[in-house]
């Protein structure tokens, strides 16, 4: 069968696309290890930039590592209990509750950092310290966690899983670590790797709420864009990829994942 | 009854974290953005100064421009992804949905090597194109940003619908135009509204983009940036957020009341 001419149309739009999409992270990881990138390959490839970006920038790239870290944790705290009282009162309070606490999807960064500023601005102590960044992100990440587990907790049978544990004399607190924890799994796992991945990437607030001694990875990336010499923010760059891509792969497989048990 | 108290105590971190950190400061933004000497009157005068009205104007068209051509595009692109199989079909995949973790700021980046100054415009071609600083990098930018969220949206939706339907109309002799535009978009409308909802309302609260890409170009994240750290006019900078925050909220309500879900919004 010959390919319509439609067909051929469609298949160049989705390869075009692809080429807007690839070839400048190609250039900017082909950039992040050629000598001079203004010269071209020609002039050699070197790991002088990644070196450079090392030097300048591994605090930064720590104290997001650091950050993420802190942030999977308040969020699970915060998120696992959330989600399951959610599932267990599904009425139309829970659902404003829940709308609630996914305003940061909406609200655009900026805005939320400006509100928190004005508030907290003033405690020196607070605003001066990665706590208040933290504070950020987790407001950021945390409906992805509840959504995500929401969602499995609501596609299985709770109330009768529990009310059998309950009638084995299982309190509480045990079931809700013995019963609900481990039948939400899939659903942590999916939410914890996007609070990760979202952690590591976020900018918007986080510009707003950094001082210039605490800079994350991505505050140090748009320093390095608006200072640095391309090659340095092109390798920057790169260090960037290679942390975040991983985790976008795991964090799709574990969606997937999630959402494959819920249906 | 120890049920019930144990799932209040399982709702009190969340309840305690929103409203210190998001309830408390969303007030303190209103009561902020009407400290000025006029009051709530300064949402009136962002209608009547010329420059705030030029710069929703622009952001609300860039914004309009990237949801249409992102929906256009990843429909295309998504539809055909969907409906064939052939070898190098997951790498391209992969590769139109791996940006959806790049932030704004690193976006801003790339358009900046595909057209700015050091350019692969510039460099490839003799008139020395350099458009990464302009609005049409910003548009680019935001189409960047959008193309991969769009696309995972269409696919999803793609799978959903019901083949029979196709091939109901094509016994009854509909020809492949209209079997698209009879019976594949109206399944997909849904979808399609609420993806372009995202897209223009991402597009209108992007910042990390705009921040890299240019300081001349008035969109309103922009605006409120330099309002609030150059002229330090924070009462201008909270309505402005304000606007848009409740701009933002209300067009991604609307486009949840389509389809259940939505995309991340990402930053």
């Amino acid at each position: 069968m010959r390919p319509s001419p439609s067909w051929l149309l469609q298949l160049a739009v989705t390869l075009l696309t692809a080429a807007f999409l690839i070839i400048p992270a190609l250039q900017s990881i082909l950039a992040g290890f050629t000598s001079n990138y203004f010269r071209g390959l020609s002039s050699g490839l070197t790991l002088k930039w990644l070196g450079e970006v090392w030097d300048l920038y591994a605090h930064s790239i720590f104290l997001s590592l650091w950050l993420a870290a802190a942030c999977l944790f308040f969020t699970l705290v915060i998120g696992v209990p959330a989600a399951y009282a959610l599932a267990r009162n599904p009425g139309r309070l829970s659902r404003v509750l829940e709308e609630f606490i996914s305003l940061p999807l909406a609200v655009p960064g900026l805005a939320l950092a400006l509100a928190l500023l004005q508030l907290y601005g003033s405690m020196s102590g607070f605003r001066t310290s990665w706590a208040f960044i933290l504070v950020g992100h987790v407001l950021y990440t945390l409906p992805f966690m509840v959504r995500a587990v929401l969602a499995v907790l609501l596609a299985m049978d709770l109330k009768t899983l529990e009310e059998g544990a309950a009638t084995l004399g299982a309190a509480p607190w045990t079931r809700f670590r013995t019963v609900v924890v481990p039948n939400a799994l899939p659903g942590i796992l999916a939410g914890a790797l996007t609070v990760v991945t979202l952690s590591i990437g976020e900018f918007n607030l986080t510009w707003m709420l950094h001082t210039p001694y605490l800079k994350t990875l991505p505050v140090g990336l748009a320093d390095s864009y608006a200072s640095m010499r391309l090659e340095i923010a092109s390798a920057y760059t790169l260090v960037f990829f290679v942390m975040i891509v991983p985790l976008l792969v795991a964090m799709q497989w574990a969606s997937d994942r999630a959402r494959r048990i819920t249906q | 009854m120890a049920h019930r108290i144990f799932v209040s105590v399982c709702l009190l971190p969340l309840a305690v974290f929103s409203l210190a950190f998001l309830a408390l400061p969303l007030v303190r933004l209103v009561g902020a953005s009407v400290e000025g000497p006029d009051g709530w009157g300064i949402y009136l005068q962002i209608l009547q100064t010329r420059r705030y009205l030029q710069t929703l104007l622009q952001t609300v068209l860039v914004s309009l421009a990237v949801s249409a051509a992102a929906l256009a595009i990843s429909t295309t692109a998504g539809l055909f992804l969907a409906r064939n199989h052939f070898p190098g079909r997951g790498a391209l995949l992969s590769i139109l949905t791996l940006p959806l973790a790049f932030p704004g700021v690193v976006i801003g980046f790339l358009i900046i090597l595909l057209g700015g100054r050091q350019g692969l415009f510039n460099q490839l071609l003799p008139g020395h194109v350099v458009f990464a600083y302009s609005l049409t990098g910003l548009f680019l930018g935001y189409l960047y940003f959008s193309i991969p969220r769009v696309l995972l949206t269409v696919m999803a939706a793609a799978e959903k619908l019901d083949p029979a339907l196709e091939e109901a109309a094509r016994t009854l002799g509909a020809s492949s135009v209209r079997i698209v535009t009879d019976v594949i978009l109206p399944g997909l409308a849904p979808s399609l509204i609420a993806a372009g909802a995202i897209a223009f309302a991402t597009a209108m609260g992007a910042f990390g983009t705009a921040f890299t890409l240019a300081t001349d170009i008035d969109v309103l994240p922009m605006v409120i940036y330099t309002e609030f750290t150059l002229s330090a006019n924070i009462a201008m900078a909270s309505a402005l957020s304000v606007v848009l925050g409740l701009a933002t909220w209300a067009l991604l309500l609307v486009a949840r009341s389509f389809t259940g879900t939505t995309v991340a919004a990402g930053g």
